[in-house]
Protein backbone atom coordinates (compact mmCIF):
# COMPACT_ATOMS: atom_id res chain seq x y z
CA UNK A 1 0.00 0.00 0.00
CA UNK A 2 2.64 2.65 -0.97
CA UNK A 3 0.29 5.26 -2.51
CA UNK A 4 -1.71 5.66 0.31
CA UNK A 5 1.00 6.08 2.65
CA UNK A 6 2.78 8.68 0.25
CA UNK A 7 -0.42 10.95 0.23
CA UNK A 8 -0.96 10.49 3.62
CA UNK A 9 2.44 12.09 4.56
CA UNK A 10 1.50 14.48 2.80
CA UNK A 11 -1.59 16.42 3.62
CA UNK A 12 -2.79 14.72 6.95
CA UNK A 13 0.27 14.95 9.23
CA UNK A 14 -1.27 13.95 12.70
CA UNK A 15 -2.92 11.18 11.32
CA UNK A 16 -0.23 9.80 9.99
CA UNK A 17 1.88 10.56 13.47
CA UNK A 18 -0.97 8.72 14.87
CA UNK A 19 -1.21 6.10 11.90
CA UNK A 20 2.61 5.11 12.32
CA UNK A 21 1.92 4.71 16.28
CA UNK A 22 -0.71 2.35 15.48
CA UNK A 23 -1.39 0.78 11.94
CA UNK A 24 -4.67 -0.44 12.42
CA UNK A 25 -6.60 2.42 13.28
CA UNK A 26 -9.46 3.40 11.27
CA UNK A 27 -8.99 7.04 10.85
CA UNK A 28 -12.50 9.45 9.95
CA UNK A 29 -12.86 12.27 7.65
CA UNK A 30 -13.70 15.33 10.12
CA UNK A 31 -12.32 18.35 10.94
CA UNK A 32 -8.40 18.97 12.04
CA UNK A 33 -9.05 19.22 15.70
CA UNK A 34 -11.00 16.53 16.03
CA UNK A 35 -8.40 14.25 14.43
CA UNK A 36 -6.42 13.21 17.32
CA UNK A 37 -9.47 12.27 19.37
CA UNK A 38 -11.02 10.35 16.93
CA UNK A 39 -8.40 8.72 15.71
CA UNK A 40 -7.17 7.86 19.25
CA UNK A 41 -10.89 6.23 19.90
CA UNK A 42 -11.08 4.48 17.08
CA UNK A 43 -7.74 3.10 17.68
CA UNK A 44 -9.40 2.02 21.37
CA UNK A 45 -12.07 1.02 20.08
CA UNK A 46 -11.29 -1.02 16.69
CA UNK A 47 -7.89 -3.01 18.03
CA UNK A 48 -7.15 -5.29 14.54
CA UNK A 49 -9.67 -3.83 12.41
CA UNK A 50 -6.39 -4.06 9.55
CA UNK A 51 -8.22 -4.70 6.32
CA UNK A 52 -11.38 -2.04 7.39
CA UNK A 53 -8.57 0.43 8.28
CA UNK A 54 -6.90 0.66 5.13
CA UNK A 55 -9.75 1.13 3.47
CA UNK A 56 -11.09 3.70 5.46
CA UNK A 57 -7.74 5.50 4.71
CA UNK A 58 -8.53 4.86 1.31
CA UNK A 59 -11.45 7.26 1.65
CA UNK A 60 -10.32 9.89 3.29
CA UNK A 61 -7.66 10.24 0.63
CA UNK A 62 -10.16 10.08 -2.47
CA UNK A 63 -11.58 13.17 -1.04
CA UNK A 64 -9.64 16.44 -2.12
CA UNK A 65 -9.07 19.41 -0.03
CA UNK A 66 -12.46 21.39 -0.80
CA UNK A 67 -14.45 18.31 0.35
CA UNK A 68 -12.61 18.22 3.42
CA UNK A 69 -13.21 22.22 3.98
CA UNK A 70 -16.90 20.88 3.04
CA UNK A 71 -17.02 18.16 5.71
CA UNK A 72 -15.55 20.49 8.23
CA UNK A 73 -17.63 23.71 7.27
CA UNK A 74 -20.98 21.86 7.76
CA UNK A 75 -18.93 20.16 11.47
CA UNK A 76 -18.24 23.77 12.20
CA UNK A 77 -20.87 24.18 14.60
CA UNK A 78 -20.75 20.35 15.85
CA UNK A 79 -17.15 20.64 17.19
CA UNK A 80 -18.53 20.11 20.84
CA UNK A 81 -18.59 16.75 22.87
CA UNK A 82 -21.50 15.73 24.78
CA UNK A 83 -24.50 17.28 25.63
CA UNK A 84 -25.11 20.71 26.61
CA UNK A 85 -25.78 20.14 29.92
CA UNK A 86 -22.31 18.83 30.82
CA UNK A 87 -18.55 21.12 31.29
CA UNK A 88 -17.23 20.08 28.59
CA UNK A 89 -19.72 21.10 25.96
CA UNK A 90 -18.53 24.78 27.32
CA UNK A 91 -15.01 24.36 27.63
CA UNK A 92 -14.75 23.31 24.03
CA UNK A 93 -15.74 26.81 23.50
CA UNK A 94 -12.80 28.06 25.47
CA UNK A 95 -9.88 26.15 23.70
CA UNK A 96 -7.59 29.15 22.93
CA UNK A 97 -4.04 30.22 23.94
CA UNK A 98 -2.97 33.76 24.65
CA UNK A 99 -1.25 33.98 21.40
CA UNK A 100 -4.26 32.35 19.37
CA UNK A 101 -6.43 35.71 21.20
CA UNK A 102 -3.80 37.72 20.43
CA UNK A 103 -3.64 37.13 17.34
CA UNK A 104 -7.83 37.38 16.17
CA UNK A 105 -7.68 40.84 18.07
CA UNK A 106 -4.86 41.69 15.56
CA UNK A 107 -6.57 40.75 12.84
CA UNK A 108 -9.64 42.47 14.00
CA UNK A 109 -7.62 46.19 14.24
CA UNK A 110 -6.01 45.58 10.81
CA UNK A 111 -8.62 44.14 8.48
CA UNK A 112 -7.04 43.32 4.70
CA UNK A 113 -8.73 42.99 2.23
CA UNK A 114 -9.28 39.32 1.23
CA UNK A 115 -8.80 38.24 4.35
CA UNK A 116 -11.52 37.09 5.68
CA UNK A 117 -11.83 36.71 8.97
CA UNK A 118 -13.59 33.60 10.16
CA UNK A 119 -11.42 31.69 7.20
CA UNK A 120 -8.45 33.18 7.99
CA UNK A 121 -8.08 33.52 12.19
CA UNK A 122 -10.89 31.60 13.37
CA UNK A 123 -10.11 28.46 11.69
CA UNK A 124 -12.49 26.28 12.63
CA UNK A 125 -12.27 27.08 16.02
CA UNK A 126 -14.43 30.01 17.30
CA UNK A 127 -13.98 31.15 20.77
CA UNK A 128 -16.28 32.80 23.19
CA UNK A 129 -13.65 34.03 25.35
CA UNK A 130 -12.49 36.94 23.11
CA UNK A 131 -16.31 38.13 22.51
CA UNK A 132 -17.35 37.95 26.11
CA UNK A 133 -14.18 39.86 27.94
CA UNK A 134 -14.15 42.31 24.58
CA UNK A 135 -17.53 43.25 25.86
CA UNK A 136 -16.82 43.43 29.61
CA UNK A 137 -14.16 45.83 28.67
CA UNK A 138 -15.85 47.71 26.11
CA UNK A 139 -19.06 48.28 29.05
CA UNK A 140 -16.70 49.09 31.98
CA UNK A 141 -14.24 51.40 29.18
CA UNK A 142 -17.08 53.30 27.80
CA UNK A 143 -18.63 53.73 31.51
CA UNK A 144 -15.17 54.80 32.87
CA UNK A 145 -14.16 57.31 29.73
CA UNK A 146 -17.88 59.00 29.40
CA UNK A 147 -17.74 59.60 33.71
CA UNK A 148 -14.42 61.16 33.49
CA UNK A 149 -15.08 63.05 29.94
CA UNK A 150 -18.07 64.54 31.73
CA UNK A 151 -16.26 65.44 34.63
CA UNK A 152 -13.39 67.08 32.53
CA UNK A 153 -15.90 69.07 30.76
CA UNK A 154 -17.43 70.66 33.94
CA UNK A 155 -14.33 70.90 35.97
CA UNK A 156 -14.18 74.73 35.35
CA UNK A 157 -18.23 75.17 36.57
CA UNK A 158 -18.48 76.11 40.09
CA UNK A 159 -21.80 75.25 40.47
CA UNK A 160 -20.55 71.57 39.19
CA UNK A 161 -20.07 68.55 41.79
CA UNK A 162 -18.70 65.09 41.03
CA UNK A 163 -20.80 62.25 40.52
CA UNK A 164 -20.00 58.90 39.82
CA UNK A 165 -22.66 58.32 37.29
CA UNK A 166 -22.57 54.53 38.02
CA UNK A 167 -26.20 54.04 36.42
CA UNK A 168 -24.31 54.17 33.11
CA UNK A 169 -22.60 50.86 33.75
CA UNK A 170 -25.89 49.35 33.84
CA UNK A 171 -27.04 50.88 30.71
CA UNK A 172 -23.97 49.96 28.66
CA UNK A 173 -23.84 46.45 30.31
CA UNK A 174 -27.52 46.02 28.59
CA UNK A 175 -26.78 47.71 25.29
CA UNK A 176 -23.65 46.44 24.22
CA UNK A 177 -24.36 42.72 25.40
CA UNK A 178 -27.72 42.69 23.47
CA UNK A 179 -26.10 43.95 20.24
CA UNK A 180 -23.32 41.39 20.80
CA UNK A 181 -26.04 38.43 20.85
CA UNK A 182 -29.28 39.70 19.22
CA UNK A 183 -27.94 40.81 16.42
CA UNK A 184 -25.55 37.83 15.32
CA UNK A 185 -28.59 35.63 16.05
CA UNK A 186 -30.82 37.76 13.40
CA UNK A 187 -27.56 37.45 11.13
CA UNK A 188 -27.17 33.96 11.24
CA UNK A 189 -30.89 32.96 11.44
CA UNK A 190 -31.29 35.45 8.14
CA UNK A 191 -28.39 33.75 6.38
CA UNK A 192 -29.51 30.49 6.98
CA UNK A 193 -32.82 31.29 5.56
CA UNK A 194 -31.53 32.55 2.70
CA UNK A 195 -29.15 29.29 2.27
CA UNK A 196 -31.73 26.90 3.00
CA UNK A 197 -33.03 26.47 -0.54
CA UNK A 198 -29.72 25.77 -1.98
CA UNK A 199 -27.64 23.59 -0.39
CA UNK A 200 -24.43 25.57 0.37
CA UNK A 201 -21.18 25.22 2.08
CA UNK A 202 -20.30 28.67 2.80
CA UNK A 203 -22.64 29.36 5.60
CA UNK A 204 -21.33 30.42 9.07
CA UNK A 205 -22.26 28.60 12.03
CA UNK A 206 -23.84 30.84 15.15
CA UNK A 207 -20.65 30.67 17.26
CA UNK A 208 -18.72 31.79 14.58
CA UNK A 209 -20.88 34.79 14.06
CA UNK A 210 -21.08 35.68 17.73
CA UNK A 211 -17.23 35.88 17.15
CA UNK A 212 -16.61 38.04 14.50
CA UNK A 213 -19.10 40.48 16.17
CA UNK A 214 -17.62 39.98 19.31
CA UNK A 215 -13.76 40.49 18.04
CA UNK A 216 -15.29 43.46 15.86
CA UNK A 217 -16.23 45.69 18.85
CA UNK A 218 -12.31 45.53 20.36
CA UNK A 219 -11.31 48.43 18.30
CA UNK A 220 -13.82 50.66 20.27
CA UNK A 221 -11.93 50.47 23.64
CA UNK A 222 -9.03 52.68 22.27
CA UNK A 223 -11.26 54.67 20.88
CA UNK A 224 -13.74 55.38 23.96
CA UNK A 225 -10.37 55.92 26.12
CA UNK A 226 -9.05 58.21 23.38
CA UNK A 227 -12.63 60.04 23.39
CA UNK A 228 -11.81 61.56 26.85
CA UNK A 229 -9.65 64.06 25.07
CA UNK A 230 -12.22 67.03 25.08
CA UNK A 231 -11.99 68.11 20.85
CA UNK A 232 -15.25 67.51 19.02
CA UNK A 233 -13.43 67.40 15.92
CA UNK A 234 -10.61 64.68 17.47
CA UNK A 235 -13.97 62.52 18.56
CA UNK A 236 -15.88 62.30 15.33
CA UNK A 237 -12.24 61.15 13.09
CA UNK A 238 -11.74 58.46 15.73
CA UNK A 239 -15.70 57.41 15.53
CA UNK A 240 -15.27 57.76 11.39
CA UNK A 241 -11.94 55.64 11.67
CA UNK A 242 -13.40 53.31 14.13
CA UNK A 243 -16.59 52.34 12.22
CA UNK A 244 -14.55 52.33 8.94
CA UNK A 245 -12.13 49.38 10.49
CA UNK A 246 -14.78 47.36 12.30
CA UNK A 247 -17.74 47.88 9.65
CA UNK A 248 -14.85 45.97 7.15
CA UNK A 249 -14.16 43.51 9.11
CA UNK A 250 -17.88 42.69 9.17
CA UNK A 251 -18.18 43.67 5.02
CA UNK A 252 -15.44 41.42 4.50
CA UNK A 253 -16.50 38.54 6.56
CA UNK A 254 -20.27 38.47 4.99
CA UNK A 255 -19.47 39.49 1.55
CA UNK A 256 -18.50 36.31 0.73
CA UNK A 257 -21.20 34.45 1.69
CA UNK A 258 -23.62 36.92 0.40
CA UNK A 259 -22.60 38.03 -3.31
CA UNK A 260 -24.09 34.53 -4.38
CA UNK A 261 -27.41 35.65 -3.48
CA UNK A 262 -29.29 38.06 -5.59
CA UNK A 263 -28.00 41.70 -6.02
CA UNK A 264 -30.89 43.46 -3.91
CA UNK A 265 -30.62 40.68 -0.89
CA UNK A 266 -26.79 41.34 -0.95
CA UNK A 267 -26.51 44.71 -0.66
CA UNK A 268 -29.12 45.20 1.46
CA UNK A 269 -28.06 42.51 4.03
CA UNK A 270 -24.53 44.21 3.86
CA UNK A 271 -26.17 47.74 4.47
CA UNK A 272 -28.02 46.99 7.26
CA UNK A 273 -24.93 44.83 8.88
CA UNK A 274 -22.59 48.21 8.62
CA UNK A 275 -25.90 50.82 9.99
CA UNK A 276 -26.66 48.90 12.87
CA UNK A 277 -22.67 48.75 13.39
CA UNK A 278 -23.02 52.41 13.25
CA UNK A 279 -26.28 52.80 15.15
CA UNK A 280 -24.32 51.41 18.31
CA UNK A 281 -21.23 53.35 17.79
CA UNK A 282 -23.38 56.94 17.50
CA UNK A 283 -25.68 55.74 19.96
CA UNK A 284 -22.83 55.17 22.70
CA UNK A 285 -21.04 58.62 22.20
CA UNK A 286 -24.31 60.79 22.16
CA UNK A 287 -24.96 58.89 25.26
CA UNK A 288 -22.21 58.08 27.25
CA UNK A 289 -20.01 61.59 25.96
CA UNK A 290 -22.35 64.16 26.39
CA UNK A 291 -20.48 67.56 26.34
CA UNK A 292 -23.88 70.14 26.97
CA UNK A 293 -24.24 70.51 23.14
CA UNK A 294 -27.44 69.74 21.35
CA UNK A 295 -27.42 66.91 18.55
CA UNK A 296 -25.15 67.99 16.16
CA UNK A 297 -26.40 70.08 13.46
CA UNK A 298 -24.87 70.11 10.09
CA UNK A 299 -22.31 72.28 10.33
CA UNK A 300 -21.71 72.16 6.39
CA UNK A 301 -24.86 73.96 5.85
CA UNK A 302 -25.04 77.44 7.20
CA UNK A 303 -27.63 78.36 4.72
CA UNK A 304 -31.05 76.36 6.28
CA UNK A 305 -31.52 77.93 9.58
CA UNK A 306 -31.91 81.81 8.04
CA UNK A 307 -34.42 79.88 5.54
CA UNK A 308 -36.27 78.16 8.61
CA UNK A 309 -36.76 81.17 10.66
CA UNK A 310 -37.94 83.38 7.78
CA UNK A 311 -40.60 80.84 6.73
CA UNK A 312 -41.33 80.75 10.52
CA UNK A 313 -41.69 84.59 10.56
CA UNK A 314 -43.60 84.15 7.36
CA UNK A 315 -46.42 81.79 8.73
CA UNK A 316 -46.88 83.76 11.76
CA UNK B 1 -13.49 -21.54 67.08
CA UNK B 2 -9.86 -22.47 65.23
CA UNK B 3 -8.33 -19.89 66.89
CA UNK B 4 -9.41 -20.27 70.23
CA UNK B 5 -8.59 -24.21 69.97
CA UNK B 6 -5.14 -23.55 68.91
CA UNK B 7 -4.54 -21.15 71.62
CA UNK B 8 -5.93 -23.76 73.97
CA UNK B 9 -3.53 -26.56 72.65
CA UNK B 10 -0.42 -25.12 74.64
CA UNK B 11 -2.66 -24.98 77.60
CA UNK B 12 -3.88 -28.15 77.49
CA UNK B 13 -2.00 -30.18 80.10
CA UNK B 14 -3.06 -27.01 82.38
CA UNK B 15 -6.52 -27.52 82.12
CA UNK B 16 -6.59 -29.04 85.36
CA UNK B 17 -5.15 -26.41 87.10
CA UNK B 18 -7.23 -24.00 88.70
CA UNK B 19 -5.97 -20.44 88.89
CA UNK B 20 -5.84 -18.54 92.15
CA UNK B 21 -6.60 -15.35 92.58
CA UNK B 22 -3.44 -13.93 93.52
CA UNK B 23 -2.29 -13.89 90.06
CA UNK B 24 -3.46 -11.20 88.40
CA UNK B 25 -5.29 -11.90 85.20
CA UNK B 26 -3.95 -8.92 83.08
CA UNK B 27 -5.71 -8.45 79.69
CA UNK B 28 -8.48 -6.21 78.15
CA UNK B 29 -11.34 -8.08 76.62
CA UNK B 30 -13.28 -4.83 76.19
CA UNK B 31 -13.40 -1.40 73.43
CA UNK B 32 -10.51 0.58 74.20
CA UNK B 33 -11.36 3.63 76.08
CA UNK B 34 -9.55 5.78 73.66
CA UNK B 35 -11.54 5.13 70.92
CA UNK B 36 -14.61 6.67 72.66
CA UNK B 37 -11.94 9.59 73.50
CA UNK B 38 -11.04 10.40 69.97
CA UNK B 39 -14.88 10.57 69.37
CA UNK B 40 -15.32 13.10 71.60
CA UNK B 41 -12.60 15.29 70.23
CA UNK B 42 -13.99 15.52 67.01
CA UNK B 43 -17.47 15.87 68.14
CA UNK B 44 -17.97 19.70 68.52
CA UNK B 45 -21.46 19.56 69.54
CA UNK B 46 -20.83 19.94 73.39
CA UNK B 47 -17.86 22.63 73.34
CA UNK B 48 -19.30 26.25 74.44
CA UNK B 49 -20.00 28.46 71.15
CA UNK B 50 -17.00 31.18 72.00
CA UNK B 51 -14.88 28.57 70.96
CA UNK B 52 -16.21 27.69 67.90
CA UNK B 53 -16.51 31.09 66.67
CA UNK B 54 -12.77 31.81 68.05
CA UNK B 55 -11.81 29.02 65.78
CA UNK B 56 -13.80 30.15 62.53
CA UNK B 57 -12.31 33.69 63.47
CA UNK B 58 -8.74 32.57 64.06
CA UNK B 59 -8.92 30.34 60.58
CA UNK B 60 -10.36 33.71 58.71
CA UNK B 61 -7.18 35.85 60.32
CA UNK B 62 -5.27 33.48 59.40
CA UNK B 63 -6.12 34.05 55.40
CA UNK B 64 -5.89 37.80 55.88
CA UNK B 65 -2.23 37.31 57.31
CA UNK B 66 -1.38 35.25 54.24
CA UNK B 67 -3.06 37.69 51.80
CA UNK B 68 -0.69 40.07 53.57
CA UNK B 69 2.22 38.71 52.82
CA UNK B 70 1.33 36.58 49.87
CA UNK B 71 3.86 33.76 49.01
CA UNK B 72 2.91 30.44 47.22
CA UNK B 73 1.52 28.31 49.88
CA UNK B 74 -1.18 26.46 49.85
CA UNK B 75 -2.52 27.05 53.09
CA UNK B 76 -5.18 29.45 51.74
CA UNK B 77 -6.61 27.04 49.00
CA UNK B 78 -6.32 23.88 51.13
CA UNK B 79 -9.07 24.66 53.99
CA UNK B 80 -11.23 27.24 51.84
CA UNK B 81 -13.88 29.37 53.49
CA UNK B 82 -16.19 32.17 52.37
CA UNK B 83 -16.52 33.52 55.69
CA UNK B 84 -13.75 36.48 55.25
CA UNK B 85 -14.78 37.16 51.48
CA UNK B 86 -18.29 37.95 52.81
CA UNK B 87 -17.17 39.90 55.49
CA UNK B 88 -14.77 41.91 53.51
CA UNK B 89 -17.59 42.22 50.52
CA UNK B 90 -20.15 43.79 53.34
CA UNK B 91 -17.65 46.22 54.90
CA UNK B 92 -16.82 47.60 51.53
CA UNK B 93 -20.41 48.13 50.23
CA UNK B 94 -21.03 49.71 53.40
CA UNK B 95 -18.27 51.86 53.59
CA UNK B 96 -19.14 53.02 49.98
CA UNK B 97 -22.48 54.15 51.34
CA UNK B 98 -23.21 57.62 52.26
CA UNK B 99 -22.17 58.75 49.05
CA UNK B 100 -22.99 61.71 46.54
CA UNK B 101 -26.96 61.52 47.22
CA UNK B 102 -27.88 57.85 47.09
CA UNK B 103 -31.09 59.01 46.21
CA UNK B 104 -30.04 60.04 43.08
CA UNK B 105 -29.32 57.77 40.73
CA UNK B 106 -26.71 59.52 39.06
CA UNK B 107 -24.32 58.50 42.49
CA UNK B 108 -22.35 55.71 43.15
CA UNK B 109 -22.88 52.12 43.54
CA UNK B 110 -25.52 50.93 45.66
CA UNK B 111 -25.53 48.42 48.42
CA UNK B 112 -26.95 45.55 45.79
CA UNK B 113 -24.45 46.93 42.78
CA UNK B 114 -21.32 46.37 45.20
CA UNK B 115 -22.59 43.33 46.32
CA UNK B 116 -23.50 41.73 42.72
CA UNK B 117 -20.17 42.80 41.01
CA UNK B 118 -18.23 41.78 43.57
CA UNK B 119 -19.94 37.99 43.80
CA UNK B 120 -20.75 37.63 40.55
CA UNK B 121 -17.45 38.68 39.06
CA UNK B 122 -15.79 36.25 40.74
CA UNK B 123 -18.32 33.78 39.97
CA UNK B 124 -17.55 34.43 36.56
CA UNK B 125 -13.55 35.07 36.66
CA UNK B 126 -13.51 30.89 38.07
CA UNK B 127 -15.96 29.74 35.79
CA UNK B 128 -13.29 31.13 33.29
CA UNK B 129 -10.43 29.58 34.52
CA UNK B 130 -11.93 26.47 34.83
CA UNK B 131 -13.39 26.63 31.66
CA UNK B 132 -9.40 27.31 30.09
CA UNK B 133 -9.00 23.76 31.82
CA UNK B 134 -7.40 25.35 35.31
CA UNK B 135 -6.75 23.12 38.16
CA UNK B 136 -8.29 24.92 41.14
CA UNK B 137 -11.64 24.14 42.24
CA UNK B 138 -14.54 26.62 42.53
CA UNK B 139 -14.68 27.40 45.68
CA UNK B 140 -10.91 27.64 46.66
CA UNK B 141 -10.97 30.42 43.52
CA UNK B 142 -13.76 31.87 45.23
CA UNK B 143 -12.02 32.35 48.42
CA UNK B 144 -8.65 33.63 46.85
CA UNK B 145 -10.98 36.19 44.84
CA UNK B 146 -12.67 37.28 47.58
CA UNK B 147 -9.95 37.25 50.33
CA UNK B 148 -7.40 39.59 48.35
CA UNK B 149 -10.33 42.49 48.43
CA UNK B 150 -9.25 42.80 51.65
CA UNK B 151 -6.12 45.29 50.70
CA UNK B 152 -8.86 47.58 47.85
CA UNK B 153 -11.25 47.42 51.74
CA UNK B 154 -8.22 49.24 53.66
CA UNK B 155 -7.76 51.46 50.86
CA UNK B 156 -11.56 52.32 51.18
CA UNK B 157 -11.20 52.66 54.96
CA UNK B 158 -7.86 55.04 54.54
CA UNK B 159 -9.71 56.91 51.80
CA UNK B 160 -12.73 57.62 53.56
CA UNK B 161 -10.23 59.12 56.83
CA UNK B 162 -8.80 61.06 53.80
CA UNK B 163 -11.57 62.59 52.83
CA UNK B 164 -12.84 63.70 56.19
CA UNK B 165 -9.86 66.24 56.15
CA UNK B 166 -10.98 67.79 52.73
CA UNK B 167 -11.30 66.60 48.80
CA UNK B 168 -9.36 69.11 47.41
CA UNK B 169 -6.38 68.26 44.82
CA UNK B 170 -4.02 66.85 47.67
CA UNK B 171 -6.48 64.75 49.11
CA UNK B 172 -7.07 63.34 45.69
CA UNK B 173 -3.54 62.80 44.48
CA UNK B 174 -3.48 60.84 48.21
CA UNK B 175 -6.20 59.18 47.52
CA UNK B 176 -5.03 57.85 44.24
CA UNK B 177 -1.73 56.84 44.88
CA UNK B 178 -3.27 54.67 48.01
CA UNK B 179 -5.64 52.99 45.56
CA UNK B 180 -3.19 52.44 43.10
CA UNK B 181 -0.88 50.58 45.23
CA UNK B 182 -3.43 48.56 46.99
CA UNK B 183 -5.15 47.48 43.51
CA UNK B 184 -1.71 46.57 42.64
CA UNK B 185 -1.58 44.43 45.65
CA UNK B 186 -4.49 42.88 45.11
CA UNK B 187 -4.06 41.64 41.50
CA UNK B 188 -0.09 40.38 42.80
CA UNK B 189 -1.65 38.10 45.86
CA UNK B 190 -4.31 36.63 43.81
CA UNK B 191 -2.24 35.61 40.49
CA UNK B 192 0.56 34.57 43.19
CA UNK B 193 -2.38 32.03 44.03
CA UNK B 194 -4.37 31.53 41.45
CA UNK B 195 -1.20 31.45 38.34
CA UNK B 196 0.16 28.21 39.36
CA UNK B 197 -3.39 26.00 38.67
CA UNK B 198 -3.14 27.23 34.96
CA UNK B 199 -1.61 25.87 31.77
CA UNK B 200 1.11 28.02 30.62
CA UNK B 201 -0.02 29.12 27.86
CA UNK B 202 -3.24 30.51 28.84
CA UNK B 203 -2.02 32.32 31.91
CA UNK B 204 -2.70 35.87 30.88
CA UNK B 205 -5.69 35.28 29.51
CA UNK B 206 -6.82 34.00 33.59
CA UNK B 207 -4.91 37.19 34.84
CA UNK B 208 -6.56 39.67 32.74
CA UNK B 209 -10.11 39.37 34.02
CA UNK B 210 -8.60 39.43 37.87
CA UNK B 211 -7.22 42.70 36.52
CA UNK B 212 -10.11 43.68 35.42
CA UNK B 213 -12.16 42.56 38.35
CA UNK B 214 -9.33 44.88 40.68
CA UNK B 215 -9.59 47.68 38.26
CA UNK B 216 -13.01 48.07 38.38
CA UNK B 217 -13.46 47.51 42.41
CA UNK B 218 -10.44 50.30 42.25
CA UNK B 219 -12.49 52.71 40.72
CA UNK B 220 -15.29 52.80 42.78
CA UNK B 221 -13.40 53.34 45.46
CA UNK B 222 -11.22 56.55 43.75
CA UNK B 223 -14.34 58.11 42.45
CA UNK B 224 -16.92 57.67 45.95
CA UNK B 225 -17.16 61.60 46.67
CA UNK B 226 -19.04 62.30 50.03
CA UNK B 227 -22.71 63.70 50.06
CA UNK B 228 -21.61 67.96 51.04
Amino acid sequence: MASPDDLQFQEFEEAAELLSADPGASTLSMSASNNTTTATAAAAAAGGGGGGGGEDVKLDLSEDEEGQEESSELLGGQKATGGFWTFEYYQSFFNVDTMQVLDRVKGSVMPLPGRNFIKHHLRNNPDLYGPFWICVTLVFSVAISGNLSTFLSKMGDPAYHYRPQFHRVTIAAVVIFMYAWLVPIGVWGFLTWRQGNERQIGGYSFLETVCVYGYSLFIYIPTSVLWIIPYEWLRWTLILVAMAISGSVLVLTFWPVVRDDTKVMAVATVATIVVLHMLLAIGCKLYFFQTGVLLPTPATDPTTPPIHTTLSTQRH
Amino acid sequence: MAAAEEASRPFAGLSDVSISEDIPVEGDISVPVASSRRDEEFSTLDEPVKETILRDLRAVGNKFIHVLYPKRSSALLRDWDLWGPLLLCVTLALLLQGGAADSDDQGGPQFAEVFVIIWFGSIIITLNSKLLGGTISFFQSLCVLGYCIMPLTAAMAVCRIVLIGGSGTVSFAVRLVVVTASFGWSTFASTAFLADSQPPNRKALVVYPVFLFYFVIGWMILTFSPSQ
